[in-house]
């Protein structure tokens, strides 16, 4: 039997500060899922979704802003999770690396950076993730592309310019964000 | 993201930014920084008047928070700390765009909005070519229009933007009623505005596009979607029989502590052909115009050399955009 301390699930690395007694009940939809949880305004949706909901697939780089690791889709946008609180996000739809696909059942995008090998330490990955899928989906809805040409290089490093990955030098991940939209419209066409 | 220029630190504090007062404190506070954002209580009105009802009543205690793409960092960082927030991001009257000759805009109307519009772009071209400088996509996804204009970022686009349309502020208190700010006048210094605390700006009215006339906007940044080092913008209107110069102007970011008109520089090129040669003079005096300070990232001469290539840059472009 571990000690005490070490039973509860995941302890919230929010510092401790003189802490009011004040909270907010956040609910939001979250991989489908409604999810409703109390926290204190000051919780970022990362730390909710990491923190309180266990979904810790999210990743968080540099806190503020800059990294994109901790991107999610809030109502289909791509957004920084860090630079948003849990209660901006009331009634609205959060999407997650965990709500794309699974290992025996892969998004799209998650196979094709997977066939690409578009990641090393894997640690920007999920936010790329979200971006590619965000960005597809509406390169996907505006009739900018009406040949159904591929996305160039220029493109894809525009959408992707957010995010930073300290591995890779992006050339893998820009050719998985190809066969990702290969695989699309591969299966749009079938 | 963040500067700190020493001489505004009074002015800073006041804002609520209570504990940064030098570079040297700033560099400090980020190393120690806890990245996450100090308590606050949290109000979510529905209606304009109740979010001034709140600025009223809690004073310099409680901040705006629309979008949060820079007060959170300014949180998270422990650079501010208010005890109050108030998100105004659930006020269906501020998230309002109205196009009719001139163009209104709800201060809470997200900047990405502009770039999934092309009717707004129509509208008003400058902003079209100058809100994807802004950040990356994310940011500009949450970012708001009217939140880039009441931060007042010295090296932020819009408030450039605003200065060069010659656009109006609509502020609004529970006690003061309501009085509208010529850009001109609505910067007041680094991340200062004529907006007081318990103001809240409900919206931007820009003037309406004149036939024949054109815009640029352009800068220079260390990385793609950092804040620029300078930028520049430009609207050139032309007589469209003559092809002379109706109207000029010129703006800068990144050379002061709130973006500048170029004014002596502009009216050169007023009733003249827009030569390359005229082009060029231009900015040579745009140029000599400016007294930028030097910092890490850019010497004051840097600064000032590529305002005077950015001016022929975004001259050009707009001419081009204006035949
Ligand atoms: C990584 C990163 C890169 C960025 N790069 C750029 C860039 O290149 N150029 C650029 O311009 N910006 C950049 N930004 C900032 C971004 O544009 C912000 O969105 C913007 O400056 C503030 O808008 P907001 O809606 O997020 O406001 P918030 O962060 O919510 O608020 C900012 C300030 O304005 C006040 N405020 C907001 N709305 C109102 C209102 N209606 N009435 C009164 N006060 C109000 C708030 O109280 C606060 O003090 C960047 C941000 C990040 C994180
Ligand atoms: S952790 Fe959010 S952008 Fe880096
Ligand atoms: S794979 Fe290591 S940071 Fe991108």
């Amino acid at each position: 039997m571990p000690p005490a301390e070490l039973q509860t699930p995941h302890t919230p690395h929010t510092p401790p500060d003189e802490s009011p007694d004040l909270t907010v009940t956040v609910n939001a939809t979250v991989n489908g899922t409604r999810r409703s949880t109390t926290v204190e305004p000051r919780r970022t949706l990362a730390d909710w979704l990491r923190d309180d909901l266990g979904l810790t697939a999210t990743h968080l780089g540099c806190e503020q802003g800059v990294c994109g690791a901790c991107t999610v889709l809030v109502d289909g946008d791509p957004v920084r999770s860090c630079l948003m609180l849990a209660v901006q996000a009331r009634e609205m739809a959060v999407t997650t690396v965990e709500g794309l696909g699974s290992v025996a059942d892969m998004h799209p995008v998650q196979q094709g950076c997977l066939d690409a090998m578009s990641f090393q330490c894997g640690f920007c990955t999920p936010g790329f993730l979200m971006a590619i899928t965000a960005y597809l989906a509406r390169r996907g809805q505006t009739a900018e592309v009406p040949d159904g040409r591929a996305p160039s290089d220029d493109e894809i490093r525009e959408a992707l310019s957010g995010n930073l990955c300290r591995c890779t030098g992006y050339q893998s991940i820009v050719d998985g964000v190809r066969r990702a939209w290969e695989i699309t419209s591969e299966s749009a066409g079938a | 993201m963040l500067s700190c220029a020493d001489d505004n630190c009074k002015r800073l504090r006041r804002r609520g930014v209570r504990e940064l007062s030098c570079r040297a404190q700033l560099r400090r506070a980020c190393k120690a920084a806890a990245m996450k954002p100090p308590p606050f209580a949290y109000d979510a009105p529905e209606t304009i008047d109740e979010a001034l009802g709140l600025l009223d009543e809690h004073g310099d205690e409680a901040k705006v928070l629309a979008g949060g793409q820079s007060l959170i960092p300014l949180l998270s960082m422990r650079l501010a700390r208010p005890a109050r927030l108030v998100d105004i991001a659930r006020i269906a009257e501020l998230g309002q765009i109205f196009l009719n000759g001139s163009t209104r805009i709800g201060a809470t109307v997200r900047q990405c909005a502009v770039e999934r519009s092309a009717e707004l772009r129509t509208a008003n071209p400058l902003l079209g070519k100058a809100i994807p400088f802004i950040g990356h996509g994310p940011i500009r996804n949450r970012g708001t229009i009217g939140g880039s204009v009441a931060h007042a970022d010295p090296a932020a686009e819009l408030p450039a933007v605003m200065l060069l349309l010659e656009a109006e502020m609509v502020l609004r208190s529970a006690s003061g009623g309501e009085r509208t700010v010529p850009a001109a006048e609505f910067f007041e210094g680094f991340l200062t505005t004529a907006a007081q605390p318990q103001e809240l700006l409900v919206e931007l009215r820009l003037p309406a596009w004149l036939p024949g006339t054109g815009a640029g906007f352009q800068e220079i940044a260390r990385r793609h979607g950092d804040f620029a080092i300078v930028g520049a913008g430009a609207v050139v209107q032309l007589d469209p029989g003559t092809g002379l110069v109706t109207d000029s102007r010129l703006a800068f970011t990144g050379v002061a502590g709130t973006p500048v008109r170029a004014t002596e520089a502009e009216r050169m090129l007023v009733g003249h052909e827009p030569t390359i040669a005229a082009i060029a003079e231009m900015a040579a005096v745009a140029r000599a115009g400016l007294e930028p300070s030097g910092d890490v990232h850019a010497s004051a001469a840097y600064r000032r050399h590529i305002a005077g290539v950015l001016t022929e840059r975004v001259v050009k472009e707009a001419v081009d955009a204006a035949r």
